[in-house]
């Protein structure tokens, strides 16, 4: 196993100011993931989860702490430097999609690489296309945003988050709105990409998912309450291919 | 950054939004055509003021029998008599800043060719009026200095009475028409001027000796008015100086004697006028502006209300990867599209809404340049401001700000 160290953080707190009261969303969050790992963060609503998962994806500032991505402190990077990370090594699927509205599918999955001047047309819509495929929406290619349904918005966001073939992917509640079997469908391809080395780090509600995580780091007012290693990482595929079909 | 990406970028956007980007464009349209059309429409009324003003000669001089009219006071018929045809021996004689010199006597009256009759005046003046009054001779010819002379009953006609009393057709020169029983010989026609600016007809017109005019038709020794014209327009002042001189002392005037007539330049006149179009061009330049100013805000509004929309979507942008200046370029292709493709359309709506009143209501027109640049360029500046100005906003923010924005 890789043992680069890719994310870094020291004692990271987020205090947001909610008129006069101030809300503690993290308070002094610290831990490493090396390259190559497959995380999942757990913890109840409102523990911090997404609040920390934008910071690690160069969404948001700290309120204090220091946050290395790559060896290098985030704080310390330029706007534009940052902007440059997000497009070229991390792909982040929001809890509420943020697709484009009024666009299609298949333009919601070109966006980052249209941010990214190395990327020809061509080789760009042939990628939106296979990231398309590889979630199982080959046909939903020229819907909009508003003639999908909840499952399909979240996978075109996974897709979305998969072209630019970043570092890290990190997703937020990324089978939150699907049944199991695409759930697991979504997990079956997030292992493939671990086994690809890729990094990923995946927030969900759901215990069951951390036995396909190498690691599972657990959330609680805004603290970490707990940090184990996975060494008996279980197929999803497996599971996958014992769920049912349904007929239609 | 990749600029064909970026106009991509801002394509799509403004292809994902017609309804936003028509809306903001019909701001534009509206501001940019009307300033166009009002200010077409008033300066072409200025303008053919002024060009019936030098229709009707730049130098031309009136001397009218009577002081000068004060607050509209009638005045007694006796003042009215003051201008003899010895003042226009006098002029003709002595006046050195003068190039032609005409008395007019008038009378209205009935002219019968037969079964045709038309209602209209006879104008008794001297063969110069056709130079001071810039009249042409279409057939025939003009009455001489023997007709005055002898008083003979000759007439040139204008157009508009042609039509009336000979309405087949026939040419007019040679025959006999009769004015108020007076039977007149036509020795010419007028070239057609048309209507003035002003509404009047100016082909409604019939020329005859003064001579004739006074003595055969009025019966009167007094001329009613003199039209001069000056060598040139620079001396139209010089010129007034002096036929005031002559006339003064024709008139053997003391010194402490007021005018027992009244010297008029064309000049003042068409400042009399101009000023009451003028205060029509500012009165459309007022609506034109608010026009702008309504264009502006609705501009404005279109922009501002959809902030949110595109606040949300630059961070989402920025979210995968665009950076500040990627923002701003898209922002400002989007809205320098829509700003020039609506300031276009409104040129050319209000160059044809200018031109439609021109060819529907028969109002003279002249489009300014002037107008067409600057409400181009204001709405168009509006437009790409306060497109790149939230633009500019949003992506100071952080990403995930940005997208929580409402
Ligand atoms: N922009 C904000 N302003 C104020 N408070 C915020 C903001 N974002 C998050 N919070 C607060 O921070 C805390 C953590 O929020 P966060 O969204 O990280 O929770 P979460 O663990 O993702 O919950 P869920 O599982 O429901 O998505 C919550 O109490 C929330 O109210
Ligand atoms: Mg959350």
């Amino acid at each position: 196993m890789a043992n680069k160290e890719i994310i870094r953080l020291d004692n990271i707190r987020r205090y947001f100011k909610v008129g006069s009261e101030e809300v503690h969303a993290l308070r002094g969050v610290s831990f490493t993931i090396f390259e190559g790992e497959f995380v999942t963060i757990m913890g109840t609503s409102g523990s911090g989860k997404s609040t920390l998962l934008n910071l690690l994806g160069c969404l948001d500032t700290p309120t204090s702490g220091e946050y290395y991505l790559d060896g290098v402190a985030v704080r310390k990077m330029g706007r534009n430097e940052r902007a440059m990370m997000r497009n070229r090594k991390i792909g982040f699927v929001f809890q509420s999609y943020n697709l484009l509205p009024k666009t299609t599918a298949i333009e919601n999955v070109e966006l980052p690489l249209l941010y990214n001047s190395a990327v020809s047309s061509k080789e760009r819509s042939r990628r939106a296309m296979e990231a398309l495929e590889h979630v199982g929406l080959a046909d939903r290619v020229h819907h909009k945003s508003n003639q999908m349904s909840g499952g399909q918005q979240q996978r075109v966001a996974i897709a979305r988050a998969l072209v630019n073939d970043p570092v890290i992917i990190l997703a937020d509640e990324a089978t939150g709105n699907l049944d199991t079997r695409t759930s697991y469908s979504i997990i079956v391809l997030f292992q493939e990409l671990y086994k690809k080395g890729r990094t990923i780090i995946f927030v969900t509600h759901n215990p069951e998912l951390s036995k396909y995580s190498s690691r599972n780091i657990v959330l609680r007012d805004g603290k970490v309450i707990a940090n184990t290693q996975n060494d008996d990482i279980k197929s999803a595929e497996e599971v996958y291919k014992s769920l049912p079909k349904e007929e239609d | 950054m990749n600029i064909a990406n970026l106009f991509k970028i801002a394509l799509r956007a403004l292809a994902n939004n017609k309804m936003r980007c028509f809306l903001t464009m019909l701001g534009i349209i509206i501001g940019v055509g009307s300033v166009i059309t009002m200010l077409a429409i008033g300066q072409g009324s200025k303008q053919s003021i002024k060009e019936s003003i030098s229709e009707m000669g730049s130098n031309m001089i009136m001397i009218m029998p009577g002081t000068e009219e004060r607050g509209g006071v009638r005045q007694s018929s006796d003042n009215m008599q003051t201008l003899k045809p010895a003042d226009y021996k006098e002029l003709q004689d002595n006046s050195s800043y003068l190039k032609g010199i005409s008395p007019q006597v008038n009378s209205s009256g009935q002219f019968i060719n037969g079964a045709n009759n038309y209602p209209s005046q006879i104008y008794g003046v001297s063969p110069d009026y056709l130079d001071i009054r810039k009249l042409e001779v279409d057939e025939g010819s003009m009455f001489t200095d023997r007709d005055i002379q002898s008083a003979s009953k000759v007439c040139i006609v204008g157009k508009t009475v042609i039509d009336e009393l000979f309405p087949d057709g026939t040419s007019p020169v040679g025959k006999v028409i009769r004015f108020n029983k007076i039977p007149f010989t036509i020795i010419g026609t007028l070239k057609a001027k048309g209507y003035n600016s002003m509404g009047q007809d100016q082909d409604d017109v019939v020329l005859a000796p003064y001579t004739t005019v006074m003595k055969r038709i009025l019966a009167i020794d007094y001329i009613q008015g003199l039209f001069c014209s000056a060598i040139s327009e620079d001396q139209t002042q010089d010129a007034i100086d002096e036929i005031t001189e002559l006339i003064r002392k024709d008139h053997k005037l003391k010194t402490s004697d007021d005018n027992d007539f009244t010297v008029r330049s064309q000049e003042e006149l068409s400042s009399m006028m101009s000023s009451t179009s003028d205060m029509m061009t500012i009165l459309l330049a007022c609506i034109a502006g608010i026009s702008l100013l309504v264009g502006g805000i609705g501009i404005m509004n279109i922009m501002y209300v959809s902030v949110t929309e595109r606040t949300r979507e630059i961070g989402l942008r920025m979210s995968i990867g665009a950076r500040g200046k990627d923002i701003l370029a898209q922002f400002l292709i989007e809205s320098t599209i829509i700003s020039i493709t609506g300031g276009i359309i409104g040129v050319i709506l209000g160059c044809g809404a200018a031109f439609g009143v021109k060819a529907i209501l028969n109002w003279p027109i002249s489009i300014q340049f002037y107008s067409v640049v600057l409400s181009f360029v204001v709405c168009t500046f509006t437009g790409v401001f306060f497109g790149w100005y939230p633009a500019k906003k949003a992506s100071n923010l952080d990403p995930i700000e940005a997208l929580r924005y409402e």
